[in-house]
């Protein structure tokens, strides 16, 4: 192959970055670049002799793919000038962060944050003042992910946890009214989760509005439809599981359904049929992209169904039961990422069972 | 007893250059060189002197620890040069080789009316020990001990694997007599794994003195690590003894003739092959004299001894490994693609995942070659291993045991049921580039320390 016009710059400058070079010390932010634009060139040296081409980037950028849609649902929604700052904001923070941290170490710059940018703006208001979101992306950036080691070593989903940070130091911002497109001046709405204290009849919105997302909320998280598409885009190239997916919605199902028998009058939250919880709040947004976070969910396939299972249902009972916190999706999510190598511990410890007991009975 | 045996998860890779089914040539002389590295954790003691005569049957060196178990010259000639390594220790004995067909003559009765011990002891001077590797950690067999069964694959399924049907064609005797052999070595019986695509077909389902099992589905259903994991897992404290079928040929041919013969068809495959075909020749065998089958027009060549996911890059100079009977050729990566994670289609390349759309083109084979195809990073997608490894073992959880040296943690979790080959997939579909053949290596390493 000829080497293009970026190929042949990247080799110019190389020079420069390697051991004795002036610009030795950003080695590491040389070869962010270097992969970037090209495939490394590194040949195998021990092991397989061939490799498949499938590589992190890759993966990364698929998810990215399959988070277009929600991209495209909230500029339209919402306008592309009023969502691109936060982006701008987020990839910049993260970025800038992420780059530091793998200089400092002499390490080559993980591609996790390729996608946990694209999806912090997606969960938070779109009326958050910059500078807040500024510093939940440095909170979960660097507490969430570089503390432990960087992207494969982190014990909650990043995202997540800037999420968290928002909900837990800013709470006025996060919660009950939020800003509401459509009219001359910004007005204020409640969310649907919000509406439905009282039971259904107090929701104003229709399912149309809900799947279609017209409805106030996070800026990716309202349209259902856009978020399918992402899901379809997932399970297609196999790049988020399956099971992780299914049974998260199981689980809300089931616990909608008992609460729907159980209700004990119309009136009551509890009576809410079980299936609008799907398309209200974060929990599809959840449990299409951040539920099967690879890193941070349960890692066995028992255990992916299980750990999917718990989220949905907790999901639910927290948003069913709890008065103080109308979304459970995050919660819950952050508390199965907790549990998550508890249940395979549980998981592999049966297996390491019927590798004993094998021997005993032969 | 027989079983039928579903393998669902694994990979078929699609490479080309599986060898046509025809004998290019017959190579008989020439120089052969025998390694000690050929066999896992051996430290040898050479037995002959540089100048000596050799024919075949004499012993080359021994192994330090058992001194019993020798490794002979599969061929009459002469040696020249027996080089020691920085340590000491024997690295590796060449025999310039000459056609005639010298051998050492060794007194073989019927198998069926000999004792195990008298069997042993005349495969041990004959230099067919050797063929015997035990599992756990596929280290050549303690002649001391009882094995609880032995396996034979009687496929290969990796990639541009060699047909065994042709490669043994016409060789029937010899494979019963091999397994009568065997069948004296242990109570426990041999198992004999079948493929199901040409089960009736092929001839081996005539032998007798067998358990035999067919086995379906993609690589590595070819193992006998797999086999041995669906028909009899491995416990602590037992030990198996497995034998690749081109071995049980030579072990029959020597009860038959009394002398050892390990002259066997070796496959000469790859994308980078000229003619991929097959080649008769002894282990040993120099690149040098199979030179008109690599496609020099493909510019930088990896010659591997071996298949493409297990195999020793061995280079021109190098030599057949003893347990090799195939040699695969491919082109070392070269130049850098553009943007080749972020291309959408990307047709060119093979890739197990469905990320990139290769796949809707249906089933075609690709020319692969060296390239890692990506960075280094910490394990990221840990259900993509369990895709392709058959066992009921946690692939990730006992890879982690390995890198945190944890031997109580290793045992539970499977290390005695693992060898390199078994997790070669694995490390094949890694996105996170991460050298898994090399961990459990190290692991079996950390176990065999403790035993």
């Amino acid at each position: 192959m000829k080497a293009g016009g970026i190929r042949r710059f990247m080799d110019n400058i190389r020079p420069h970055f390697e051991k004795g070079g002036k610009y030795y010390w950003l080695h590491s932010t040389y070869d962010a670049f270097d992969t970037f634009f090209s495939v490394p060139e590194t040949l195998t040296s021990k092991g397989s002799h061939i490799r498949d081409c499938l590589d992190l980037k890759r993966l990364m950028i698929v998810v990215v793919v399959a988070l277009l849609p929600c991209f495209v649902a909230s500029c339209i929604h919402y306008g592309f000038f009023k969502v691109l700052p936060l982006y701008l904001v987020t990839y910049i923070v993260g970025l800038g962060i992420e780059f530091a941290f793998a200089q400092i170490r002499g390490k080559e710059v993980s591609e996790g944050f390729l996608v946990t940018g694209m999806i912090i703006p997606m969960i938070v208001p779109v009326t958050i003042p910059l500078w807040m979101l500024a510093l939940a992306v440095a909170f979960a950036v660097i507490i969430g992910k570089e503390v432990f080691g960087g992207t494969g070593m982190n014990i909650w989903n990043p995202a997540l946890l800037a999420r968290a940070f928002l909900f837990f130091a800013y709470p006025s911002h996060m919660t009950g009214n939020v800003w509401v497109p459509g009219a001359a001046d910004a007005v204020s709405g409640a969310t649907p989760l919000a509406q439905i204290d009282g039971g259904l009849a107090g929701l104003t919105y229709s399912v149309a509005d809900l799947f279609w997302g017209r409805i106030p909320g996070s800026v990716g998280e309202g349209c259902t439809f856009a978020i399918l598409l992402g899901a379809l885009i997932l399970l297609a190239t196999g790049a988020a599981n399956y099971r992780v997916m299914f049974s998260c919605v199981l689980g809300a199902l089931a616990v909608g359904g008992l609460a729907n028998l159980a209700a004990p009058s119309p009136e009551s939250v509890l009576a809410v049929p079980a299936w609008y919880h799907l398309l209200m709040g974060g929990f599809a947004f959840g449990a299409v992209f951040m539920a099967t976070d690879p890193v941070t969910g349960a890692q066995t396939n028992a255990g992916k169904w299980i750990y999917g299972f718990l989220i949905g249902a907790l999901a639910i009972v927290i948003r069913l039961f709890s008065p103080a916190y109308p979304e459970g999706m995050m919660i819950a999510i952050l508390i199965m990422n907790t549990f998550a190598p508890l249940i395979d511990h549980c998981v592999v410890a049966a297996n390491i069972n019927r590798r004993l007991s094998r021997s005993k009975t032969v | 007893m027989s079983e039928h045996i579903r393998i669902k998860r694994g990979l078929d890779i699609p490479l080309t250059g599986e060898a046509q089914l025809y004998v290019a040539k017959r190579v008989g002389s020439g120089t052969i060189a025998l390694r000690p590295s050929d066999f896992r954790g051996l430290k040898a003691r050479a037995e002959v002197a540089e100048g000596a005569r050799v024919v075949a049957g004499t012993p080359l060196f021994s192994d330090i620890r058992r001194p019993q178990v020798l490794f002979c010259s599969p061929a009459c000639g002469q040696v020249t040069s027996v080089t020691l390594g920085p340590d000491g220790s024997l690295e590796e004995v060449r025999v310039a080789a000459d056609a005639s067909r010298e051998h050492l003559s060794f007194d073989v009765g019927k198998p069926s009316s000999m004792e195990r011990s008298a069997i042993i002891r005349l495969m041990l001077q004959g230099g067919l020990w050797p063929c015997i590797r035990q599992r756990p950690f596929g280290i050549i067999a303690d002649p001391e001990r009882m094995p609880n069964s032995i396996f034979v694959s009687a496929f290969s399924s990796v990639p541009v694997a060699p047909d065994y049907d042709f490669a043994l064609a016409g060789h029937l005797e010899e494979l019963q007599t091999g397994i009568d052999v065997l069948g004296r070595l242990t109570r426990g019986g041999i198992h004999l794994c079948l493929p199901v695509r040409n089960y009736a077909g092929s001839d081996f389902h005539k032998l007798k003195g067998v358990i035999q099992h067919s086995v379906y589905g993609p690589h590595p259903a070819g193992n006998v690590g797999v086999q041995i994991n669906r028909i009899s897992p491995i416990n602590k404290g037992e030990v198996i003894w497995t034998v690749t079928l081109q071995h049980v040929a030579a072990i029959g041919r020597f009860f038959l003739n009394g002398w050892y013969d390990m002259r066997r068809l070796v496959a000469m495959t790859g994308p980078a092959a000229l003619n991929p075909s097959y080649v008769e020749c002894l282990p040993g065998l120099a690149m040098a004299d199979i030179e008109d089958h690599f496609d020099h027009w493909q510019g930088n060549l990896r010659i591997i001894s071996g298949d493409v996911l297990t195999g020793a890059n061995v280079g021109r100079e190098g030599f057949l490994r003893f347990y090799d009977d195939m040699v695969t050729v491919i082109q070392e990566g070269e130049g850098r693609e553009s943007f080749g994670w972020a291309k959408p289609f990307r047709f060119n390349k093979f890739s197990f995942s469905h990320l990139y759309p290769a796949h809707l083109l249906g089933p075609h084979k690709f020319e692969m070659d060296t390239s890692v195809n990506g960075s280094v990073r910490a394990f990221v997608m840990g259900d993509i291993y369990s895709k392709v490894f058959p066992m009921d073992i946690y692939p990730v959880e006992l890879f982690k045991a390995i890198l945190a040296g944890d031997r109580d943690k290793m045992e539970k979790l499977g290390i005695y049921e693992v060898v390199e080959e078994d997790v070669a997939l694995c490390e094949y579909v890694c996105p996170s580039k991460i050298e898994i053949q090399e961990i459990v290596s190290k692991g079996i390493d950390l176990m065999m320390e403790e035993e």
